[in-house]
């Protein structure tokens, strides 16, 4: 009885060695490339090894009983008949049912620090009408913060493009160039069907609505060319319906918009 | 109440046709219509996956080369529609439930005989429909999400054409829950209790439920997105007014019980099959009766998780999350006391054991991931991308059919009293294992790593991950070579299997096989355990 418990202890350990070494040293996330990235990454990880526990525990414990308990050639008979066990059915409902709330709790703690839980200013809009409803999306800065901001972006969506407008500098652009290290805050909206902002090195999406603006915000943290992907379906060229977020240091940024920059046409 | 058993067995029976052509006939006898449902959804099993190859051909290059890019939005919409309302929603709950239910009930047929054949007959017109929307102005382009106003602003009679055939599909499925509701609670035989039921009972008794509270919801909705499409109004068209988000907030109230409706049957399915071939009794019985009930009322409110990229607000994505992920305690209280099942027993290595297996570790492996994909910060990245099909590909694929697979290796020799070839039956479970695996595992790092779905191009540095997926896929069309011939050569000269093969305790197994039309000579059996394997030996010693 004592071996049984060893062993058991000792495949348990196996296994949970075996789950953190993979959760650590395999990577299948692309590059990180923004704020939300390291974070997303870490909620990912924790997952991955909890994940891995389970399945490799399962799996093992499925084909050891195939193995151990098949039936031999000279055997008749059934098996014991071990209707339950109440103890046994209770541990393994309370466990389960702390491991999925703590993390359903640290997610959210993983979603506060993305922003996703910052209150958008879809709730002020009720008592002055002219403002626009801001349907959804997530935001790591206050509405205050967003107005007094020089990177505030519109994004129109339509079958089959992005484009980028820069109300500051009054241009728009297929190609979308951000300063590193700066919060971006983008207002998007689609001029046909749904479509989605994914950039995967930045780990964020948030779907383009027609008729209902959505914000995003994020602070890209690499230099770099990184793909924007629609991730909606969108009609047949949905495919095909890329960008490019270009990263830049902030002068060479600067350059780009200068040089891009339409004077404001006074009416 | 007898009146609606009684017709068949006096007026009706001499003119059913006899033989193999009362399976093309209006008849009456659940066992007759559970076999229609089986063949009839397998022939639109065999459409949809030859939908998945083209899909998998035209994805093991990066361009759009293998067929033009309107075409293969169809063949993923009608794809995803055939395997889901034509594959897997009639043969786990219409096949199996009309096969089983009455036995395990001890009834001589359907609460409403009538009211089956009718639910019946809806799939083929409907799915033929569906399938020859092709030739009209091209099938519907928009997914079998639908999602306005892409759906609206796609041609129109292709998507008329698939919402008239999800609707009587629809209307199929809620027929059949009502007359399995009435057959579980009304029809028992008397002095067998509901806690004596077996377990598919039960599975059912929670599908039928979500069908009869769900479904009239989503008919409800494609109604008005029909009146969006033909008579302009604006419901969901933004261009009028209308919000595209209420639409799927509707859809997936219905969509996401659906999974349920899909996975439930299977959950019972299982727990009659593992327990005849570990010759064990099932373990925890009450615990999995609550499971069951737990399921159905969590199922019902964790909809918005598919939505956590839309528009939805924060508070909203939190209790999604939270309800989304507790599913898995009463999910994962059944994966538990199936093992548990197995523990300690005498396993027959057999087709169904194996894929019975096979459904434990694929489903576990779409459970783990599913609970990932309730976490709203982790969905936001990966949502819409191949993970996501990869996901459910293994709750439906891994889980279900290879239920429905187990199944009918289970049930053949009670349907046709000739025992199915075991060598091509484990033949057929490798190739179906492996191709499986091969197909669906490596799309989870494709969508993590940035490939969105429903795309006929893609960056070209995922090639060599697709082409491995597709390989899996080639694979798994293979493995249906061996099934074909096994279920052809033993229908004609399978070896006898005798009226109970399997020594199994559950009221199906204790009549003839085949059983005749009024499933038993005599009275209906009372068994008040289904399960009580090891138990004579016991009581000798």
């Amino acid at each position: 009885m004592l071996n049984k418990n060893l062993y058991l202890i000792l495949i348990i350990s196996l296994v949970f060695a075996i789950s953190f070494w993979i959760g650590f040293n395999v990577n299948l996330l692309p590059a990180e490339a923004s704020i939300n990235a390291p974070i997303y990454d870490e909620l990912f990880k924790i997952l991955f090894i909890i994940g891995l526990i389970i399945f490799i525990g399962m799996t093992i414990a499925v084909i050891y009983s195939l193995f151990k308990f098949r039936k031999r050639n000279d055997q008749i008979g059934d098996g014991i008949a071990l209707e339950g066990n109440l103890s046994l059915e209770i541990v393994w409902t309370i466990i389960p049912s702390i491991i999925v709330l703590l993390i359903g709790l640290y997610s959210y703690n993983i979603y506060d620090r993305m922003g996703g839980m910052k209150e958008l200013n879809h709730n002020h809009e009720m008592m002055s009408s002219n403002t626009e409803k801001i349907w959804a999306g997530i935001s790591q800065t206050s509405d205050n913060e967003i107005a007094i901001n020089n990177l505030s972006i519109e994004v129109s969506a339509m079958q089959f493009a992005f484009l980028f407008n820069y109300p500051k500098g009054n241009f728009i652009s297929g190609e979308l160039h951000v300063p590193v290290d700066q919060k971006v805050s983008m207002k998007m909206e689609s001029k046909d069907v749904i479509h989605a902002f994914w950039v995967p090195e930045f780990r964020i999406k948030q779907d383009i609505i027609p008729g209902q603006p959505t914000i995003l915000n994020f602070t890209p943290t690499k230099v770099g060319k990184y793909p924007i992907i629609c991730a909606e379906l969108c009609g047949p060229y949905h495919g095909g319906m890329r960008a490019s977020i270009i990263v830049e240091e902030e002068s060479d940024y600067n350059e780009w918009f200068n040089k891009n920059k339409k004077p404001e046409v006074n009416l | 109440m007898t009146i609606s058993i009684d017709p068949q067995k006096t007026n009706n029976e001499s003119l059913q046709p006899k033989g193999w052509l009362r399976y093309f006939s209006f008849s009456l006898d659940h066992k007759v219509i559970g076999i229609q449902y089986l063949v009839c959804g397998f022939l639109f099993y065999l459409i949809g996956g030859t939908l998945a190859s083209a899909i998998r051909i035209e994805l093991a290059s990066p361009m759009s080369d293998f067929m033009p890019r309107d075409v293969y939005n169809q063949v993923l919409t009608l794809h995803g529609t055939i395997m889901i309302f034509l594959w897997i929603v009639p043969v786990v709950n219409g096949a199996f439930g009309n096969y089983l239910i009455p036995f395990y009930v001890g009834a001589r047929d359907m609460a409403f005989p009538r009211l089956n054949a009718v639910a019946f007959w809806l799939i083929p017109p409907s799915g033929l429909m569906l399938v020859a929307s092709y030739f009209v102005e091209g099938a519907a382009q928009a997914g079998w999400t639908a999602y306005p106003p892409l759906s609206i602003t796609t041609p129109q009679s292709g998507q008329i054409i698939w919402i008239l055939s999800v609707l009587l599909l629809g209307g199929s499925s809620i027929f059949g829950g009502i007359n399995f509701i009435a057959t579980i609670i009304k029809l028992r035989r008397p002095g067998l209790k509901l806690m004596q039921l077996p377990m598919y009972c039960w599975a059912m008794l929670g599908t039928s439920l979500l069908v009869v509270l769900s479904t009239p919801v989503l008919a409800g909705t494609l109604i008005l997105l029909s009146f969006d499409i033909i008579a302009n109004t604006g419901f969901f068209n933004p261009v009028l007014g209308g919000n595209v988000v209420v639409y799927q907030h509707l859809f997936w109230f219905y969509s996401h019980p659906a999974v349920y409706i899909m996975v439930l049957p299977a959950f019972g399915l299982v727990s009659e099959i593992l327990p005849v071939h570990a010759r064990k009794p099932l373990f925890g019985y009450t615990t999995m009766v609550f499971s069951i009930m737990g399921i159905v009322v969590l199922g019902l409110v964790v909809w918005a998780h598919h939505m956590f990229t839309s528009g939805t607000p924060p508070w909203m994505r939190l209790f999604f999350t939270i309800a989304t992920a507790f599913i898995a305690v009463p999910t994962g209280i059944k994966f538990f006391n199936w093992v548990a099942t197995l523990w300690g027993g005498k396993i027959s290595i057999n087709s169904a054991i194996l894929f019975s297996c096979g459904f434990i570790i694929n489903f576990v492996f779409g459970g783990i991931t599913g609970v990932a994909l309730a976490q709203v910060p982790f969905d936001i990245h990966v949502h819409d991308t191949y993970f996501v099909v990869a996901h459910f590909h293994y709750i439906v694929y891994g889980g279900t059919v290879f239920i429905i697979f187990s199944s009918i290796y289970h049930w053949f020799p009670k349907v046709t009293g000739k025992m199915l070839n075991e060598k091509l039956g484990i033949l057929h479970f490798i190739i179906t294992f492996i191709g499986f695996n091969l197909c669906f595992a490596p799309q989870h790092w494709l969508g993590l790593n940035g490939m969105p779905r429903r795309v006929a191009e893609y960056d070209p540095q995922f090639q060599f991950v697709n082409q491995i997926s597709s390989l899996g896929a080639l694979l798994m069309a293979i493995s249906t070579i061996p099934f074909l011939i096994n279920v052809f050569l033993s229908v004609r000269n399978g070896q006898n299997a005798g009226d109970n093969p399997w020594n199994a305790l559950t009221p199906e197994w204790l009549t003839s096989s085949p059983p005749p039309v009024e499933n038993w000579e005599g009275e209906a059996p009372l068994v008040e355990e289904p399960y009580g394997y090891g138990k004579e030996i016991s009581e000798q010693k």
